[in-house]
């Protein structure tokens, strides 16, 4: 399991150019912190699912946020301005924000994209991983982080707690 | 024929790529061996010419020439299909066109 047990606080820059804090989720009676950047084929191939998952659940109250850690200077194509882009162009229905010193990355213990963090309604991690169990969407067999949301939902534990994120590495700064 | 698989450690998608290479390489009875070559920092990826991990030559052809003049970066590479999809490793039929 990641290290971390609630949920951290946040204020980041989105993509929607304002920013957004953890308060402002309050309402969600499940919010999911998601590890991404823009230039990982990994989040490439999920990221669709991540969306339809938000798209699938929006009328419970769920949301999806999305963060970028990585490093821009190493990695220009993970800039704030390329995930403005990334996102008009996938057509994310999720936040999508910066966090630029890297801090929540660090608090989440992040080590991938993407990367899951499933918290409750009392903003506790009842599970922290991958978002199924392949990369290609046809041969899936177990949707973990869709079974994590509706467990979080009914109030009951997720079947699977945790699992190996598969993904590229977080960016960090040297 | 030369065979070269380089690759970054911090990308996971390179044994894949081997697998599949290898499996290929065997269907086609080619018995040349895959020169395995780590890149470790970005210096060395700007010496290969390195646009990601994994990045496959054959007799120094680089399998998916569209991607091959990407800036060097240690990164996983993502590999664009025809019908719109991105991968990160090379589609069979990638191997395939250049073994042939």
């Amino acid at each position: 399991m990641s290290g971390v047990e609630t949920a951290p606080t946040f204020d980041l820059p989105g993509v929607d150019r304002r920013n957004h804090s953890l308060e402002e989720y309050a309402d969600a009676p499940v919010l999911i912190l998601v590890q991404s950047c823009n230039h990982c084929p990994y989040v490439l191939a999920w990221e669709g699912r991540i969306d339809a998952l938000q798209r699938e659940y929006a009328d419970r109250g769920v949301r999806i946020v999305a963060i970028n850690s990585n490093d821009a200077a190493a990695y220009p194509a993970d800039s704030f301005e390329n995930m403005v882009e990334h996102a008009r162009e996938a057509g994310y229905s999720f936040d999508y924000l910066y966090d630029e010193s890297q801090e929540i990355a660090r608090v989440l213990g992040s080590e991938r994209t993407p990367e899951a963090f499933v918290f409750d309604a009392d903003r506790r991690l009842v599970y922290h991983g991958a978002v199924d169990d392949n990369r290609e969407e046809a041969e899936v067999t177990t949707h973990y982080l869709h079974d994590a949301i509706a467990a979080a939902l009914a109030g009951e534990a997720p079947p699977v707690a945790d699992t190996p994120p598969v993904g590229c590495t977080v960016k960090w700064r040297s | 024929m030369t065979v070269e698989l380089l690759f970054w450690q911090g990308c996971p998608s390179y044994p894949e790529a081997k697998a599949l290479l290898e499996q290929l390489l065997a269907e086609r009875g080619i018995e040349a061996p895959i020169q395995m070559r780590e890149v470790r920092n970005q210096a060395e990826a700007v010496e290969l010419a390195f646009p990601g991990s994994p990045t496959i030559r054959i007799d120094g052809r680089d399998v998916d020439p569209a991607g091959a003049g990407s800036p060097a970066a240690l990164a996983c590479r993502v590999y664009r299909f025809p019908d719109g999809r991105t991968s990160p490793i090379p589609s069979r039929q990638q191997l395939e066109e250049v073994l042939s």
